[in-house]
């Protein structure tokens, strides 16, 4: 609560502030600052929590050091503020963070009514419920009456009112903002049910004291792709946050890696190939920053592919819709030339 | 010279600082809305209307998710009045106990309630929140091992469910009854006061305030019916069903808030007990009268005149304490309104209207308090 009215304040301040002082485009404020400011979860698995040595990992943190690394050519230039589900809007609407990368669903209402838009999906995910197993529950359809654990100013906490709504069901929420003391409650057994994201359920069980003694229903209950967020009205750092996720998802396409993404560059003969990594063509002046800028994320943070196996792999899910179109996935990147 | 006037300048410099402070809200509102409309922030209170579509665990009056933001904003503010009208009563009953207790001539009990008001105020009350409803949660049994105690009590995660008389009216019935007792009695009291001061005559008190007390309720209750059928609960599917329930994050919101502002207002009480004079009560030993008629009749009535202004401020802390509601999930008006902002985007909207509420609630609190401290307090002649 107290982030909660920190944050607002400080949206409060930022508003009130002369508007002249607002004018200035974000990309050139991240360039003079030397560091891109990037709102992250304050910690699920997989897609950003910090280590022991305070480094950040996940596919959110990976996705801020893309992005870092296409405007300021470094990785290590990122400030992490971390967000909770409460927080994040207000963040970015404030100025607090340049970029939004924290696991948060795409929506129209989002996208239009709060002074920000999304740059696309980097994690397609889908709402679950996990259970424990020695309560017999098998499917979402056993839930009638449950108590169920959920966070807060969430499209999850919309989404499920209506699952049980359309089933002619009924249930009790338990609703807490901060992820650790809600999963603590789930754990300790104040709820039947825990909901969020089938990769947030996934990361949640990682922590559980034993892990096989829980369960993630089959029914994925909703469509939830997850996607970086920014102002609305930032059209340069809109263009480079977009293209970075679609350079990721290219240089997968082509076959680039971490590992041999300096032997392709010198050696390719394939055209598009030439073009992604900057030998030819002009892709990435045109957006203002270095033409080898993907050549220099992959270096960092490896293609999606990569990005994908080192960081969601863990929690145990499977590429799945998220796989590239070839593999019958969804992910698609239009051409870069 | 008007100038040379000290009335002039103080009007002066009274028009000028209006200007200022006119000016500066004026500036902020105007960048306000202008930072917002050129951000393609909407504005304004429309979503107030629009369906919430999420579930509250607890709620005083009927909702459910297709009612509106305001009507969801309107339970959230009940809640907060529920726990926070409990909490001044426990809280008062059990800062009052204490802070006799503290000025008590024995030595342990004397101890005992002033370890508990420096250990109780000197931690945060957030912690002490946290602590409350981990030990419900964390300690108590799974629904299915529920600590039972015969059919009507049932003890365990989901909270302390209890049998409770079936809906009938009865019950009702009673319910009025209770309240013209409670009316009759003031009544009586004001009469026999009356009579008191004009003839010096006593009038009986106990039996007729007993009478209108329990007895109306009672007669009532007998005359439309007498229901006596009880609602025990009943374990299906994932948890009770039937009587009524406490939940564990009500329970630790309540116990927090009423212990932690206890401590505060023992010390209060008993600043409020050492500043009658002790002359006082040799006077009124000289006239005769009993401990208790001492205590009620010369002690309470002075130490009520410096205990009212510093309690009017336990009350008020306590009440926007209860805003901390949030950290354990128990849905007050901040948790609703949070849940609003962020479904909506109407930051600055939520957070005003929160203002004002707290705002309205406080002044509502020390309005009553000011009214009942003019009421007792010392009329000189």
């Amino acid at each position: 609560m107290f982030r909660t009215l920190a944050k607002t304040l400080a949206l409060a301040a930022a508003l009130v502030a002369p508007a002249v002082a607002l004018a200035g485009p974000t990309v050139d404020a991240i360039k003079q600052r030397g560091a891109l400011r990037c709102g992250v979860n304050t910690g699920l698995l997989g897609f950003s929590a910090p280590d022991s040595a305070g480094r950040w990992n996940g596919i959110d943190a990976d996705f801020c050091r893309a992005v870092a690394t296409a405007i300021l050519g470094d990785p290590n230039k990122v400030q992490y503020v971390p967000t909770n589900a409460q927080t994040r809007f207000t963040a970015l609407q404030s100025g607090e963070i340049d970029l939004l990368s924290r696991n948060t669903t795409w929506t129209s209402s989002r996208d239009a009514t709060l002074g920000s838009v999304f740059a696309g999906t980097l994690f397609y995910d889908g709402q679950g419920f996990m259970v424990k197993k020695s309560s017999g529950v098998t499917k979402a359809a056993d839930l009638n009456g449950a108590t169920v654990c959920v966070q807060p100013g969430t499209t999850t906490e919309l989404n499920l009112t209506d699952y049980f709504r359309s089933k002619k069901m009924t249930f009790k929420p338990v609703v807490i903002a901060e992820l650790n003391q809600i999963e603590q409650a789930f754990f300790a057994g104040r709820c039947d049910v825990y909901t969020t994201d089938i990769s947030g359920l996934a990361a949640t069980r990682l922590k559980a004291p034993k892990q096989d003694d829980y369960l993630i229903l089959p029914e994925a209950i909703s469509k939830e792709p997850l996607g970086p967020m920014i102002r609305r009205g930032d059209w340069e750092l809109l263009t480079i946050v977009k293209w970075t996720l679609f350079g990721l998802l290219e240089a997968e396409e082509y076959g680039i890696t971490a590992a041999n993404v300096d032997k392709m560059r010198a050696e390719s003969k394939d055209p598009p190939v030439q073009r992604l990594l900057g030998t030819t063509g002009d892709a990435g002046k045109g957006m203002g920053i270095d033409n080898d800028w993907l050549v220099k994320i992959v270096k960092a943070v490896g293609n999606y592919g990569e990005m994908y196996s080192r960081n969601i792999g863990p929690l145990g899910i499977q590429r799945g819709v998220n796989a590239q179109w070839r593999d019958g996935g969804l992910m698609y990147a239009p051409p870069i030339r | 010279m008007l100038i040379k006037s000290e009335r002039a300048r103080g009007v002066l410099y009274q028009a000028l600082l209006l200007i200022a402070v006119g000016g500066i809200v004026w500036y902020l509102l105007s960048n306000t809305l202008h930072n917002l409309a050129s951000r393609g922030i909407q504005v304004g209170f429309a979503f107030l209307g629009r369906e919430a579509g999420f579930e509250i665990a607890e709620k005083l009056i009927e909702y459910d998710a297709t009612r509106s933001y305001a009507h969801a904003l309107a339970v959230g503010l009940l809640n907060t009045l529920h726990v926070a009208l409990l909490g001044i009563v426990i809280a008062t009953v059990l800062g009052t106990l204490l802070g006799v207790a503290r000025l008590s001539n024995n030595w342990l009990l004397a101890r005992i309630a002033g370890a508990y008001v420096e250990f109780m105020r000197n931690i945060p009350l957030l912690l002490q929140l946290l602590v409350w409803y981990g030990m419900f949660t964390e300690l108590l049994p799974g629904v299915r091992q529920a600590i039972k105690l015969g059919d009507w009590v049932f003890i365990s995660q989901r909270g302390f469910r209890f049998a409770w008389p079936e809906a009938h009216p009865g019950w009702t019935a009673a319910l009025w009854a209770l309240a013209a007792g409670l009316a009759l009695s003031l009544v009586w009291r004001a009469i026999a006061r009356r009579r008191q001061a004009a003839t010096g005559a006593q009038w009986p008190m106990a039996l007729p305030l007993a009478g209108f007390i329990i007895g109306l309720p009672v007669v009532a209750w007998a005359l439309s019916g007498a229901p006596t059928a009880i609602e025990t609960p009943v374990l299906r599917g994932f948890d009770y069903q039937g009587g009524k329930v406490i939940s564990p994050e009500f329970a630790a919101l309540l116990l927090g808030l009423s212990t932690y502002t206890a401590a505060f207002i023992a010390e209060v009480v008993r600043a409020g007990i050492l500043a009658v004079h002790r002359g006082q009560t040799e006077a009124a030993m000289a006239l005769g009268l009993s401990p208790n008629q001492r205590l009620r009749l010369v002690t309470l009535p002075q130490a009520l005149r410096v205990i009212i202004p510093p309690m009017t401020s336990q009350y008020l802390n306590l009440t926007k304490n209860s805003s901390l509601a949030v950290a354990i999930g128990y849905p007050d008006l901040v948790a609703i309104a949070n849940t609003t902002m962020n479904q909506t985007g109407q930051a600055i909207e939520a957070i005003s209207m929160l203002m004002a509420v707290y705002l309205s609630i406080s002044i509502a609190i020390s309005v009553f308090m000011n009214w009942y401290n003019a009421r007792v307090r010392l009329v000189e002649r």
